[in-house]
């Protein structure tokens, strides 16, 4: 089920380049790289306000992105991928 | 006066049992006041810590890998099992109401899953009990991103030049179960047996199951 500003599988994003001093669960090594979203994971309290007494809502939604391994590391193999569960303010649409 | 007993050559080399015998941290002392006050106030009883606790350490592997167990035999099951963990668990009477959502991650014969939280040690808990202390050490958090098939190949784990390695790292508020494949020459195999060939390591992805 897709809403406003959904981003759809297949979506190519890039991961923001912030480096907030507050809790984030974005790791750094995916911040500033491209990636393709999986599947919209599902609508979740935002850690980032609930690390500080905050209830975290409303929900922001959380994607399941991949990467190529190659694209992450010096030594990535080439084929092997790498995926992670980002929220959806840390991912910026490539392209149309 | 004779002894009673034989003393044993190693009666004295048992470590110490290390008693955290000084003061409690701020965070234990605010379980205890909460915990204290919650019961108080009727909110639960001592009773129902207990018990959850109890539920929560006495989960293993056996859960996760009934699961594995049924989808190597039942293709629909597998299915609602990719499609919905916590509905299909239901169906063989493994109640994951409380744990965090999961899903589950086919290994098939391209691709090769392998599982790891990087920020700190989600887990599916519900179907695999307590993580191992590994899984939350520090090289295996670190390594397993950047180089995955070095920390199999320590595993003692191989995989053929052409399957991929896929890692997932649950950032966020999912768990993962790997489904891995089922091991040659078992067919006709009932489920119970089956389900002894499916390891904890198997379902987090550093070893395969069993063979048979």
């Amino acid at each position: 089920m897709t809403g406003p500003g959904r981003l759809a599988p297949g979506t190519r994003v890039r991961v923001r380049t912030a480096s907030p001093r507050t809790h984030c669960r974005t790791p750094h090594y995916v911040r500033g790289r491209e990636g393709v979203v999986v599947r919209h994971a599902g609508d979740f309290p935002d850690p980032e306000r609930r690390a500080y007494h905050h209830l975290g809502l409303p929900a922001v939604p959380l994607y399941h992105v991949r990467f190529a391994q190659a694209d992450l590391w010096p030594d990535g193999r080439a084929g092997d991928t790498l995926t992670l569960d980002l929220y959806g303010h840390w991912l910026d649409p490539i392209g149309a | 006066m004779a002894h009673s007993h034989a003393h044993h050559a190693d009666d004295h080399a048992h470590a110490p049992i290390e008693d955290a015998d000084g003061p409690s941290s701020d965070s234990v002392v605010l379980e205890q006041a909460l915990r204290e006050l919650l019961i108080e106030k009727g909110v639960f009883t001592a009773a129902d810590i207990r018990r959850e606790i109890d539920d929560l350490e006495s989960r293993g592997e056996a859960q996760g890998a009934r699961l594995v167990a049924r989808a190597w035999v039942d293709p629909g099951f597998k299915e609602r099992l990719l499609d919905d963990v916590a509905a299909a668990a239901a169906e063989i009477g493994i109640d994951l109401s409380g744990y965090a959502l999961t899903r589950a991650l086919e290994n098939t014969e391209h691709t090769h899953h392998l599982v790891v939280c990087t920020l700190c040690s989600c887990y599916p808990r519900g179907l695999l009990g307590p993580p191992p202390l590994w899984y939350k050490s520090r090289p295996y958090r670190s390594r397993t991103v950047s180089e995955p098939r070095a920390v199999l190949a320590e595993f003692g784990t191989a995989l053929p030049d052409d399957v991929a390695v896929e890692v997932v790292d649950s950032t966020a508020d999912l768990r993962y179960l790997v489904v891995p494949r089922r091991p040659a020459g078992t067919e006709g195999m009932d489920e119970e047996a089956l389900a002894r060939l499916v390891t904890r390591d198997s379902m987090i992805g550093v070893a395969h199951p069993r063979p048979a």
